[in-house]
């Protein structure tokens, strides 16, 4: 298949395979040549981490699909999202707001440290503390003490019971605490982390279904190597070798590395080849909803979107997007037009929420409401929506704008940025003077999460400054609710108000976009879009 | 001569403090916040911010910042990334590797466009000519991310002669196709100016004096002609070198490549100063000292050329 | 037939042995002769100056005047069930992803991309030919300081100061700020290369001769040495046109590029990038309106250069 100069190269690395089976098999070695199907290595795409790999501070996908792997929480989401115990004996509440988790016994770090109670306390309390300016430090917000205008060394709300039993206190009642536990900030770290934070962060020591394969394995802006940690015996046991994880600037390479035959699986797929990889790889491909929401947000304080005229003006861009065209269109059916705002592989997600309407292509409507509006004030200038052009969003923007020129007969534009941390400042600083484009991916599988912490009031990522009482008012409830099925009513309930004042735009939920070689097989991906590594074999 | 060389190397200093103040100015000036974009789309609470701020001495002046870094080197001491890895192991990966990807690219262009240069001059308005025209036109209209993208669907994916992207330890033969996408760029500019130079120098007396002395063609043409023709070549071939070191940013990403281009870009976007001065700061050395050596070679290409005192 | 002159002295043959030709005579109701003049007149007998003089001056009404050609407003119409569609009547080339008409794309993306071209070509023609000059004419520390502060211009990325550049003047991204962002960095290879041809040409016979004849330093600069060393910056300019045309393109694919809502061949290229596999031809169109502009200023650029040159005109 390949010219003489690589077939050289080829037959080398066959060689190379055949002395290590002769020799002590450990697993090592090209991951092409190895026969037995529980030692091959998978090999996949991603991209290097941005930060050290300490769970408290990796908040983004490269680092979360290296954490995730070679640390073990108290919980695990399986396919479905769902959570089920990983390091957890059990996690027991009354009341929402006091939760006593116990730990099974025996199970070990790598270094041969065992999980205890403490590794969970510590490594949580490292996390929340202001000094250590950890990027996940949020996620222990709701954690009795917890402050974020002085240090808090150790927080009032964690206690150590016993060996193997901790309990936690929150400031209030949040049912959906235990879901959250599965999401890498929560995973334990072994005392020896502490001795020396900055050397763990570049080989650090989990509990995971994978390890390290060796102190350097991570060669930074390359790849990073795991192997299947045996002590691990929970949910997640690998039935492969091992993981090598090779970083990638771009997709469209990390595709070409797979159609090459260089990689088995990836997760990714450029966007020059949405309309042709399920063409590419029949039957070993997916396009499966995701836990991601896509939306753009028209702050209030605009002129021309406060009050009621804002609602009139927000309500007719919606109607005038033509969600499933574009959808089509442009990403080739690899979104899924929006029905709410939240994501439908999230328990309690509805496609039929009272004034869902409002995402409907409605040229007339559109037309009436914007008209409406001009009674109010009349409109003037031109509608822009900020993007960051690094991302790959130039496509659907335009055709958003362009269907608003198009339906409300009004000037609209894309309004790019070069660079993410451009727009990202101006929307943190509220200098930004048009609409922009906003997302969420899930940090766990729950309604709040896609409501919370975007549409509360004064909340961390209420990038609009949306402020309403009666919302407020249903996720308080939602949360203290310890049923899930009422509580998911009421966070229903609150998106029927949000359908009226659309505080953020929907647009549509992306999908799990990924394809695998002949090579590979059981590919299934999760919930959170990365494919569940542990379950994929290679046979030879 | 010595003196000379000494004199070149002593103004690298004025070079060298001028460029990294004027890169750190620019990432300084580069609007954005880094620390707030770690965060990615959520929105993260300004006590964490500032904390991690003075971390990376981003709460100081840019000329603090400045003369913070400008210590840190004399004391061997190029800074951390984000990720926690030392700034100079970065340095020593990934130079190595652009290193290896300019020159593949520079012999590459350097052969083709002086063969394509040296028939087309030689043999002006002909078919030859002509079409060597028209394939630099087709190669200079198309941006090298179409060229990557198309060398790597068909010789990498379709045809399967090279690797879709570049393995590990960026083996040679890995690096073949890029480098054949980054002379595509410049082999219009070699071939066109070799070609011109080419035409000037036929028509140059020594040249009719050569003839008529009845020297061969064969004598004439690399002796005479090419020699005499490639002191513009050789610039270019310098020059080129220099952005290859550091432009490669969009084939390198495109192949994978782990050098300097993706590297220093990725810094760039990022706002991670120390990481995109100390690139630059090699970059400029090794600029330099190219430019020396260039100069040098005028006076072995052209005898007339001497560097006084 | 004694010639009218008499300043021929290096006629030592008897006249009528040798006939005059031509060439030898010389006509005394012209003016001294001059360069531009020379070329000019040696122009406008080659085919190849009027073709490409015929291509530019299209190429420049269609920047002008975009409407005469095409009835299709181009941004205003585009319609998404139109997308990658195939030439329909009064769309000769299609429609590309977002439902554009591809034709009319080009047509009203000449002027952007063409402005871009010149102003690029013309910034680091003057800054490379002022810098060069200087430097590799007068040597010593004038080639020190001017080299130096080209090599810190080119030590710059080229990406990092178009992102700054461009960030920074985000809210005046047009073709001003992006002609300057590509072209100051970009000069010091023109100035580089006109140096090193100076280098070489300023030890000709015939610079000695002006010197020893009294012709002051700076007009031999300009009269003879620079117009003998240009033509390596002639090669260099007409393709750096097309290297800024597509630079635009790579600068708008890498996001730092002019706004999606301006019209340009470089952001026709950089979007048409994403449906390669799919449609191509909305890549390959603009592309080729790229490359025959980008012809048409190289064969410019190569009658321009032949006329300037005594020696080649004289082989024909």
């Amino acid at each position: 298949m390949r010219t003489r100069r690589i077939g050289v190269a080829a037959i080398a690395l066959a060689a190379a395979g055949a002395l290590a089976l002769s020799g002590c098999s450990t697993g090592g070695g090209s991951g092409e040549a190895t026969s037995s199907a529980s030692s091959a290595i998978i090999t996949t795409n991603g991209s290097e981490p941005q930060n050290p790999l300490i769970p408290t501070n990796t908040n983004e996908t490269g680092g979360g699909k290296v954490t995730d792997s070679i640390f073990a929480g108290l919980v695990y989401y399986d396919a479905k999202g769902k959570p089920v115990n990983d390091m957890a004996e059990s996690i027991k509440t009354d009341d929402a707001q006091n939760y006593t988790i116990k730990i099974k016994s025996g199970e070990k770090f790598t270094n041969g440290e065992p999980v205890t109670a403490d590794s969970f306390v510590k490594a949580w309390n490292y996390g929340a503390a202001l000094d250590n300016a950890q990027l996940n430090s949020y996620f222990f917000e709701g954690i009795k003490g917890f402050s974020y205008d002085e240090n808090v060394a150790e927080l009032p709300g964690l206690k150590v019971v016993d060996k193997t039993t901790f309990t936690v206190e929150l400031s209030q009642p949040e049912s959906d605490f235990p879901l959250r536990l599965g999401y890498t900030a929560f995973m334990p770290l072994p005392e020896a982390a502490f001795k020396d934070l900055k050397a763990f962060g570049e080989n650090p020591i989990g509990n995971g279904p994978y390890k390290l394969a060796s102190k350097g394995a991570w060669e930074h802006n390359v790849k990073i190597s795991l192997v299947k940690n045996k002590d691990y015996k929970g949910g997640r046991t690998p039935k492969n070798g091992g993981l090598d994880i090779i970083f990638y600037a771009s997709q469209d390479a990390s595709y070409a590395d797979l159609q090459g035959g260089n990689l088995d699986v990836v997760d990714q797929i450029p966007e020059s080849a949405l309309g042709t990889y399920q063409k590419d790889f029949p039957d070993h491909s997916v396009n499966q909803a995701s836990a991601i929401f896509q939306s753009f947000t028209i702050p209030a304080r605009l002129p021309h979107f406060g009050g009621e005229e804002g609602n009139l003006r927000r309500q007719a861009i919606s109607e005038a997007i033509n969600r499933s065209e574009i959808t089509d269109k442009i990403f080739s059916g690899t979104r899924t037009p929006a029905h709410d705002f939240t994501s439908p592989v999230i328990d309690g997600y509805s496609e039929d929420l009272k004034g869902s309407d409002v995402l409907k292509y409605n040229e007339s409507n559109a037309k009436k409401l914007w008209a409406q509006a001009d009674a109010i004030s009349p409109w003037s200038g031109t509608f822009q929506i900020a993007y960051n052009a690094d991302g790959g969003h130039q496509g659907w923007v335009d055709a958003v704008t362009n269907n608003i020129k198009n339906v409300l007969g009004i000037d609209a534009s894309g309004a790019p940025f070069p660079t993410f941390k451009q727009v990202r400042d101006q929307i943190t600083n509220r200098t930004i003077q048009t609409a922009f484009r906003t997302g969420w991916q899930a940090d766990y599988p729950a309604l709040y999460n896609f409501l919370g912490p975007i549409y509360g009031t004064g909340a961390g990522s209420n990038d609009g400054d949306y402020s309403n009482p009666d919302v407020d008012k249903l996720l308080k409830e939602g949360l203290a609710e310890t049923d899930t099925a009422a509580a998911n009513k009421k966070f229903q309930d609150a998106q029927v108000i949000l359908f009226k004042d659309l505080p953020a735009i929907p647009l549509w939920y992306s999908t799990v976009n990924g394809a695998w070689g002949d090579q590979v097989q059981n590919v299934q991906f999760g919930w959170n879009s990365v494919p569940l590594y542990y379950n994929i074999t290679k046979a030879e | 001569m010595a003196g000379y060389i000494v004199r070149r190397i002593l103004q690298a200093v004025p070079v060298f403090l001028g460029t990294t103040f004027l890169i750190y100015f620019m990432v300084f000036a580069m609007p954005g916040d880094p620390i707030i974009a770690l965060f990615g789309d959520k929105t993260p609470n300004p006590a964490v911010v500032a904390q991690l701020r003075e971390r990376y001495h981003l709460d100081q002046p840019f000329i603090v910042q400045y003369f913070i870094f400008l210590g840190g080197i004399f004391r061997g001491d190029l800074g951390v990334s984000f990720s926690g890895q030392p700034v100079a192991e970065i340095l020593a990966k990934t130079f190595p590797v652009t290193l290896r990807l300019a020159a593949l690219a520079i012999f590459f262009e350097m052969v083709a466009g002086i063969t394509v240069g040296l028939i087309s001059g030689l043999r002006k308005g002909k078919l030859f000519d002509s079409s060597a025209l028209l394939v630099s036109l087709v190669l200079i209209s198309l941006p090298i991310f179409v060229i990557a993208f198309v060398f790597q669907l068909v010789f990498g994916v379709q045809l399967g002669w090279f690797r879709t992207t570049v393995g590990f330890g960026a083996p040679i033969q890995d690096l073949i196709m890029p480098a054949l996408v980054l002379a595509t760029i410049s082999f219009a500019q070699i071939s066109r100016l070799t070609r011109s130079s080419v035409i000037d120098t036929s028509g140059q007396d020594f040249v009719r004096t050569a003839a008529s002395k009845g020297l061969s063609r064969r004598r004439i043409v690399p002796v005479h002609i090419l020699r005499n023709s490639l002191i513009p070549v050789v610039t270019y071939l310098a020059v080129d070198f220099g952005t290859l070191m550091v432009g490669a940013t969009i084939t390198e990403g495109i192949f994978n490549v782990p050098g300097v281009g993706r590297t220093l870009y990725q810094a760039i976007i990022r706002g991670e100063g120390p990481t995109v001065v100390s690139f630059v700061t090699v970059m400029v050395l090794i600029y330099l000292v190219v430019n020396i050596l260039v100069d040098l070679f005028y006076a072995v290409l052209d005898p007339r050329i001497r560097y006084a005192k | 037939m004694p010639s009218k002159t008499t300043n021929l002295p290096h006629f030592v043959a008897p006249v009528e042995e040798t006939p005059l030709v031509a060439i030898d005579s010389v006509k005394v109701d012209e003016k001294p002769s001059n360069l531009w003049i020379d070329a000019w007149r040696d122009m406008r007998k080659r085919p190849m100056f009027w073709i490409s003089a015929v291509l530019i001056v299209l190429v420049v009404l269609v920047a002008i005047f975009p409407s005469l050609f095409t009835a299709a407003a181009p941004n205003n119409n585009c319609y998404l069930q139109n997308s990658n569609g195939g030439p329909t009547a009064g769309h000769p080339l299609g429609f590309t992803k977002q439902g554009c008409d591809v034709f009319a794309r080009i047509v009203y993306g000449t002027s952007t991309s063409l402005s871009v071209g010149i102003l690029v070509t013309i910034l680091v023609a003057v800054l490379g030919i002022v810098f060069g000059a200087f430097a590799g004419f007068y040597g010593g520390w004038i080639d020190s300081v001017l080299s130096r502060l080209g090599d810190i211009f080119f030590s710059i990325p080229y990406i990092l100061a178009a992102v700054v550049i461009m960030s920074v003047l985000s809210q005046y991204r047009n073709v001003i700020v992006l002609a300057l962002a590509i072209g100051i960095f970009a000069w010091p290879s023109t100035a580089r290369v006109l140096r090193a041809e100076i280098l070489r040409v300023k030890n000709s016979d015939f610079v000695m001769a002006s010197t020893a004849l009294g012709v002051s330093r700076f007009r031999i600069l300009v009269r003879h040495v620079l117009p003998n060393s240009i033509a390596p910056v002639i090669v260099v300019t007409t393709i750096s046109l097309a290297a800024a045309i597509v630079a635009e393109a790579s600068l708008s694919f890498l996001g730092v590029g002019l706004p999606s809502s301006v019209m340009s061949w470089g952001n026709d290229i950089s979007q048409a990038q994403t449906d390669l596999r799919t449609n191509p031809m909305t890549l390959i169109y603009p592309s080729i309106a790229l490359s025959i502009t980008v012809l048409s200023f190289i064969m410019m650029g190569e009658v321009i250069r032949d006329a300037l040159d005594p020696k080649a005109r004289a082989q024909r």
